[in-house]
C-alpha cells in the first residue's frame, strides 16, 4: 500500500507566475519525507501538485513529470480523480464535514463516490480507521454526533482517518499540526511514525523539530527574492540535514540564521 | 536587540519624554451614568415635547410630541453622557440612540400595515371566505378562494419553473465560471433582469404567448412565466452569494478524497448550503407573491375558480385585491371587506411560507454541538 514518488523537472505555474521553479527529487515508499523552508517557497505548492490538487486553482498548471511507480501523474489520459483515490491528502486547517457525523465523515470517500460496502464492513472500516488514527477511544461512544463538535485536534485527526480510510498509496500532509496545541501535535507525530509502517507520507512544516523528530528524508526548499520562484535547495537524509549540510542556505535556515 | 522602555505606552517611545500612557490617563476606571438616566431622560423629554407641540401647535399631536422628545433625549444623553463619562461613550450612546430610533422608524411602517390588514381583514376572515368564489355573487358574500388558489397555482408554478434555473444558473456561476467571459456575460445580464419592471414582465409573458398560443391568450401559466422573469434573478444572486460562502476547504477536502467535482457539489456543497438556499427561494417567491400588475396582463381577471393553469384566466389575490378595491359595486362596503380579507390572506401565506422555510432550514441545517 505504498508507492514510490519520482520527481523529475517540475515547474509549477499559476497563471505565468512560475511558483516553483525545476524541482527533480525521489520519495522512497514507506518514508515520511518533510519539506521545510521559509513561508512562500513553494512547499505547498509542490505537496499539492503530488495529487494533482494544485489544478483546482483556476489558471494554475505544471510542466514536467511526477512518477507514481513509473505512471506519469500528468501522462495524457490521467485521470485526476483517479490520483486522488490513489494519494490521499490532509489540509492545513481541519475540515471536517459540518453536514456530517463523525462517522459519515470517515466513510466520505466510500459513500461520496458511490462506492458499494456491507454495513459491518463500514463499520469494520470506521473503527480501524478511527483506532489508527489514534481517535478510537474518544469517539466511539458518539459516532453518531457531527464532527464539528470535536476539538480541534480531534478534528484534525478525524480528517487523518478520513484519508486514510481510502486506503491511500501515499499520504500528502500539508502543515498538519500548525493549528494544534503541543498535546495534539504529540498525538499526530505518533501517528504518522505509525503510518509510516503502511504508507508513503509527505509533511510539510514549519516546524523544523517536528521535521526532525517524524521525517526520514528532509527537503529544503527557498526562494531568492518575492516574486521569484521557490527552488529546491537541498534533500537527503534528516540526520545529514540537521547535522552537516551540503549547502549553506540549509545550514542557514536550520541554525535559525535567517526565516 | 533594544531593550523595551517599561514606561513606554503602546504607542511607543513619547517624542516629549515624560511617563504613563500616552491616551487615557492613568486610571483604569471612568464615571459611568446610573442605569436608571436613560429611562429618566425619556420620561423626562417626553412631557418637555409633549409640552412643546402642544405650545407650538395649540393642540395635543402624537407625531411632534414624539419628534421633539426623542430629539430632546438625544440632547440630553449626548450632553450627561460627555460630561459624566467621556467623549467615547458619549459617541457610543449617541450611535446607539440614533440606530434604536432609526429601529423604531422602521418598524412603524410593517407595524401599521399589519394592524389594518387584521383590523379590516377580521370582518370578512370567516369560512365563507375561503369556500367561495365571486361567481355570481353582487353585494355581500361571496369569497376570494378563486384567488388563492390561482395564487398557490401560479406561484408554486413559477417557483417551479424558476428555482431549477435559477439554483442551475447559481451552481454554475459559484462553481464552474469562476470569472470567465459567459459568467461575467451572465451576470451582466441577471443584473439587468433585476431591474426590469415588473409590468414589462408582464407584457414579456402576454406577448409571448400571443405568438405561441395566439392572439389574446390570458391564462394561468402565463402569469406563471411573468413571475418566473421577476424571480429568477432574485434566485441567481441569492443562491450564488451562498454558494460562494461555502468554504473552499470543504471542496478541496471532498476533491482529495476522490470525490468528482459534481458528487463535490451535490453533496458537500448544497447540503452545507441548503439553509441559505431554502431562505434564498423563500424570500424570492415572497418578492413575487404580491405582484400585481404582470399578472393583471397575463393572467387575468375572473370571478370563478379556474383550476386549470393552461386555459381561461385565473384570479390570483393581488389582483382579487386590486379589482375588489378598484370597481366596488353599486354598496362598495362587502367589496372593500373582501378586498382587506384578501390582503391579510395574502400575508398570512408569506408568514406561513417563511415559517416553513425555516423549518426547512432548521432540519438540513450543518450539524453543530458536542
Amino acid at each position: 500500500m505504498s508507492k514510490r514518488i519520482e520527481v523529475t523537472d517540475l515547474n509549477v505555474y499559476y497563471g505565468s507566475f512560475r511558483a516553483v521553479e525545476d524541482v527533480t527529487m525521489t520519495i522512497e515508499p514507506r518514508t515520511v519525507t518533510a519539506f521545510i523552508g521559509p513561508s512562500g517557497c513553494g512547499k505547498s505548492t509542490f505537496l499539492r501538485t503530488l495529487n494533482r490538487m494544485h489544478e483546482v486553482i483556476p489558471g494554475a498548471r505544471v510542466e514536467g513529470e511526477v512518477l507514481l511507480d513509473g505512471e506519469n501523474l500528468y501522462g495524457t489520459g490521467v485521470d485526476p480523480v483517479r490520483v486522488r483515490r490513489q494519494v490521499g491528502m490532509v489540509f492545513q486547517r481541519p475540515n471536517p464535514f459540518p453536514t456530517m457525523s463523525i462517522r459519515e465523515n470517515v466513510l466520505a470517500g466510500i459513500r461520496l463516490n458511490f462506492a458499494k460496502m456491507p454495513k459491518a464492513a463500514q463499520d469494520e472500516l470506521v473503527e480501524r480507521s478511527l483506532r489508527n488514527a489514534n481517535l478510537w477511544e474518544e469517539v466511539k461512544n458518539r459516532l453518531d454526533l457531527p464532527g464539528s463538535g470535536l476539538s480541534g485536534g480531534q478534528q484534525q485527526r478525524l480528517c487523518i482517518a478520513r484519508a486514510i480510510a481510502m486506503a491511500p498509496e501515499v499520504l500528502l500532509m500539508d502543515e498538519p499540526c500548525s493549528a494544534l496545541d503541543p498535546i495534539s501535535t504529540l498525538a499526530i507525530e505518533d501517528l504518522i511514525s505509525e503510518l509510516k509502517e503502511k504508507y508513503t507520507i509527505v509533511i510539510v512544516t514549519h516546524n523544523m523539530q517536528q521535521a526532525a523528530r517524524v521525517s526520514d528524508v528532509t527537503a529544503f526548499f527557498n526562494i531568492a527574492g518575492t516574486g521569484s520562484p521557490g527552488r529546491l535547495i537541498e534533500s537527503g537524509p534528516t540526520d545529514k540535514i540537521f547535522s552537516a549540510p551540503d549547502i549553506a542556505a540549509t545550514e542557514d535556515y536550520i541554525s535559525g540564521r535567517f526565516g | 536587540m533594544s531593550t523595551l522602555n517599561p514606561s513606554a505606552g503602546p504607542l511607543g517611545a513619547r517624542p516629549t519624554g515624560g511617563t504613563g500612557p500616552l491616551l487615557g490617563g492613568d486610571t483604569l476606571t471612568s464615571g459611568r451614568l446610573p442605569k436608571a438616566t436613560t429611562w429618566v431622560a425619556l420620561v423626562a423629554s417626553a412631557i418637555v415635547g409633549f409640552a412643546i407641540s402642544v405650545l407650538a401647535t395649540g393642540a395635543a399631536n402624537a407625531g411632534l410630541t414624539v419628534l421633539f422628545g426623542y430629539v430632546l433625549f438625544l440632547l440630553i444623553m449626548e450632553v450627561a453622557s460627555r460630561v459624566v463619562e467621556g467623549p467615547r461613550q458619549a459617541s457610543d450612546r449617541r450611535a446607539g440612540n440614533l440606530i434604536i430610533g432609526a429601529f423604531l422608524l422602521a418598524l412603524l411602517p410593517l407595524g401599521s400595515v399589519t394592524w389594518e390588514a387584521v383590523s379590516n381583514g377580521m370582518a370578512r376572515f370567516d369560512p365563507s371566505f375561503f369556500t367561495n368564489s365571486m361567481r355570481n355573487v353582487v353585494g355581500v358574500g361571496g369569497g376570494g378562494v378563486h384567488a388563492i388558489y390561482g395564487t398557490l397555482y401560479v406561484t408554486g408554478m413559477a417557483s417551479l419553473i424558476s428555482v431549477p434555473i435559477g439554483l442551475l444558473t447559481a451552481i454554475y456561476l459559484a462553481e464552474y465560471g469562476a470569472g470567465n467571459r459567459l459568467a461575467k456575460l451572465i451576470t451582466f445580464f441577471v443584473d439587468v433582469m433585476t431591474g426590469v419592471p415588473s409590468i414589462v414582465a408582464g407584457l414579456f409573458a402576454y406577448s409571448l404567448m400571443a405568438l405561441l398560443v395566439g392572439p389574446g391568450a390570458v391564462f394561468g401559466f402565463s402569469g406563471s412565466v411573468a413571475l418566473s422573469v421577476l424571480m429568477i434573478p432574485v434566485v441567481v444572486r441569492s443562491c450564488e452569494e451562498l454558494l460562494r460562502l461555502v468554504p473552499n476547504e470543504l471542496r478541496e477536502a471532498a476533491y482529495a478524497l476522490g470525490v468528482p467535482k459534481w458528487v463535490t457539489i451535490v453533496r458537500i456543497v448544497i447540503p452545507t448550503a441548503i439553509s441559505g438556499l431554502v431562505s434564498g427561494v423563500i424570500l424570492a417567491i415572497a418578492r413575487v407573491i404580491g405582484e400585481t400588475a404582470p399578472l393583471m396582463i397575463a393572467a387575468g381577471f375572473t370571478a370563478s375558480l379556474n383550476n386549470n393553469l393552461f386555459a381561461n384566466p385565473m384570479m390570483t389575490l393581488p389582483v382579487f385585491v386590486y379589482d375588489a378595491y378598484a370597481h366596488p359595486g353599486v354598496e362598495p362596503a362587502p367589496y372593500l371587506e373582501r378586498a382587506w380579507t384578501g390582503a391579510l390572506t395574502l400575508i398570512l401565506i408569506v408568514m406561513l411560507l417563511n415559517l416553513i422555510g425555516r423549518l426547512i432550514a432548521a432540519r438540513f441545517a450543518p450539524k453543530t454541538g458536542r
